[in-house]
């Protein structure tokens, strides 16, 4: 499957990854080369056979619902870029 | 005291360390001086000395009072995809620039209580996506074996691990492998490396890149040292849901080198069209090995073998680009310098279009590309159907008997660092044609050193087997291990 700019674009939105608009044609090249490999998947008969969930029988782990860990606001915070008030803080989201 | 660093092994230094013939503080110190002056193999990117001086000193105390484990003052790099505490984390991204974290990983910790010793951190592809350490920010890693003036990949993506061990720069070193970087770049190098069973080896404090496929595990000298160092990072870990409960064998104790009676699988679908005479020599000369030891030798097949790329080429951009939707520039790591005006989405998008190199960016596309509405049946659930199939195909024919399977671990020996730049993405994913299986069924699988090609290069054969039964195949590579004979070290040229 051909992918075009306009596609590309798209999902370099949707990644939040920004892409300049003279990248997007050798952007969308690449994805449809690798499309294509991924397409050989459509020659495997998969009629009855359920996704895989997980690799190995066993069911995850589950632990008590009670609280093991917190009250650790400075290690928390401590590799934030930006934090203020022993909060991470962020650019302006809501206008 | 001098020691020849290249020569020796955890096995062997643990036995000199217990009988005090020498200590782990002169045995760290020979180390940090032998990566010191191996900068030109870009392995360590972060280097230790003094964490390390102080479980040297911290380790000859406990062998004094004696009943010491076995990895007691051995020198180990750690692969910078494991949160260390307080020292660099930053899976060879720019993304994670700076990122020091405030806990350590489960392994990590196992192998420090049991009183190894951490020279530093170890280069690897960024975000563990890659199979010749190019993807990195720190630069390539280079392969310690060359054969002419080019400098070779040491293989991806734990390439700084596996260029640290086959130098000698450490006596082990942590790996991860999520379609085959433990046991490519082992083969590349000329050292055993070993991924265990899914579920064996905790995946907590490891950034991760494919959840459903990552597993750590030891690359080594050799074959003990992979046992010996494989238990020491094994086990149940309640802070990783998919660790399995179960109890880790000693697995030194299964190598016993008897194989008489096992029967070894040999999949016809790996014998790719086009699949070098070098590579086909070995394969055929390793199964002539176990066959001598006394195993009986079997043609299977393994229908599906041949969908397992692109399979894992939507489920491991799927999964990757879930898990790396956590480096937005907001908690920890690098965030882009915003323009008056930016908001939210203009942090989000510079910081990643900034922090992410070009094969990272890409996988994350293209999983985000194949979970999107639309198009998630038709590609991320079809790859999961044939990774089910892909499965079925090992279940199959481990139920008929077959107690480990031999391939051969790669399609080539190392190439030159920068030869596969103009190739397009998928001439490098080939790479991992012959592991890529494994993890997708979540077996364990171990790349033994067997022979060099015409060039003088390493290379590799696999043995695959049966889940949780890691003892069985490492005794299996023990035996392939002694007849091969591999003995070949690099020239030091660094």
């Amino acid at each position: 499957m051909a992918i075009d700019t306009e596609t590309a674009r798209r999902v370099a939105k949707l990644a939040r990854i920004r892409v300049e608009d003279d990248a997007l044609p050798a952007l969308a090249a690449e994805f449809s080369a690798i499309l294509g490999f991924i397409e050989q998947l459509n020659a495997v008969d998969v009629d009855g056979v359920e996704p895989m969930t997980s690799v190995t029988p066993q069911r995850l782990f589950r632990r008590d619902d009670v609280v093991t860990d917190g009250d650790r606001q400075a290690a928390v915070l401590a590799n934030a870029p930006d934090a203020r008030e022993g909060f991470f803080a962020v650019p302006k989201v809501v206008e | 005291m001098m020691t020849d660093t290249t020569n020796l092994t955890i096995a062997g230094a643990r036995d000199a360390l217990r009988r005090g013939d020498l200590t782990s503080a002169e045995l760290t110190q020979t180390y940090l001086t032998a990566i010191d002056a191996a900068d030109a193999l870009n392995a360590f990117v972060h280097k230790t000395p003094e964490i390390a001086k102080s479980q040297a000193e911290a380790a000859d105390q406990r062998l004094k009072a004696g009943n010491a484990p076995d990895l007691c003052g051995i020198p180990l790099g750690i692969k910078d995809l494991f949160c260390t505490k307080g020292v660099p984390s930053q899976a060879a991204s720019r993304i994670l620039e700076g990122f020091l974290p405030e806990y350590e990983s489960t392994v990590t910790t196992q192998l420090f209580d049991a009183g190894a010793v951490m020279l530093g951190k170890l280069n690897m592809d960024e975000f563990a996506m890659g199979s010749s350490n190019e993807t990195s920010v720190y630069g390539d890693a280079v392969n310690p074996w060359r054969v002419d003036d080019r400098k070779l990949t040491p293989g991806g993506s734990s390439g700084g691990s596996a260029a640290a061990v086959a130098a000698g720069l450490c006596l082990g070193a942590t790996g991860t492998d999520t379609g085959g970087s433990i046991r490519q770049p082992a083969a590349f190098t000329g050292i055993t490396g070993i991924k265990p069973t899914y579920g064996r080896v905790s995946r907590w404090g490891v950034v991760a890149f494919a959840s459903s496929l990552d597993q750590a595990g030891p690359m080594t000298r050799d074959v003990r040292d992979a046992a010996i160092m494989l238990r020491a990072m094994s086990g149940f870990d309640p802070k990783d849901s998919t660790s399995a409960d179960l109890p880790v064998p000693d697995f030194e104790a299964a190598l016993t080198g008897d194989i008489r009676g096992k029967v070894i699988g040999i999949p016809r679908e790996y014998r790719m069209d086009g699949m070098p005479a070098e590579i086909g020599k070995l394969w055929d000369d390793g199964t002539a090995m176990l066959r001598d030891a006394g195993a009986e030798i079997r043609d299977i097949s393994l229908p599906h073998t041949q969908y397992a790329l692109p399979a894992y080429y939507v489920i491991a951009p799927a999964e990757a680009s879930s898990n790396l939707a956590r480096y937005d520039g907001v908690r920890f790591g690098h965030r882009a310098t915003l323009a008056p005006g930016d908001g939210i989405t203009e942090m989000y998008e510079k910081t990643r279009a900034e922090g992410f190199g070009a094969e990272v960016q890409r996988r994350i596309m293209v999983g985000t590309y194949v979970l999107s509405a639309g198009f998630y049946d038709a590609y991320y659930n079809r790859a999961r159907r044939v990774r089910a199939l892909i499965k079925r195909d090992f279940d199959t024919v481990f139920a008929d008997g077959v107690d480990a399977i031999l391939t051969p671990a790669t399609p080539s020996a190392a190439f030159g660092l920068g030869e596969m730049a103009d190739a397009d993405p998928i001439k490098m994913y080939l790479n991992d044609v012959f592991t890529v299986t494994v993890n997708l069924a979540g077996l364990p699988g171990i790349s033994v050193p067997a022979g060099l090609d015409a060039q003088g290069l390493p290379l590799g054969l696999q043995l695959i087997g049966r889940p949780w039964e890691e003892g069985d195949l490492l005794n299996v590579a023990y035996s392939l291990e002694r007849a091969a004979g591999f003995v070949a070290k690099p020239d030091r040229w660094w």
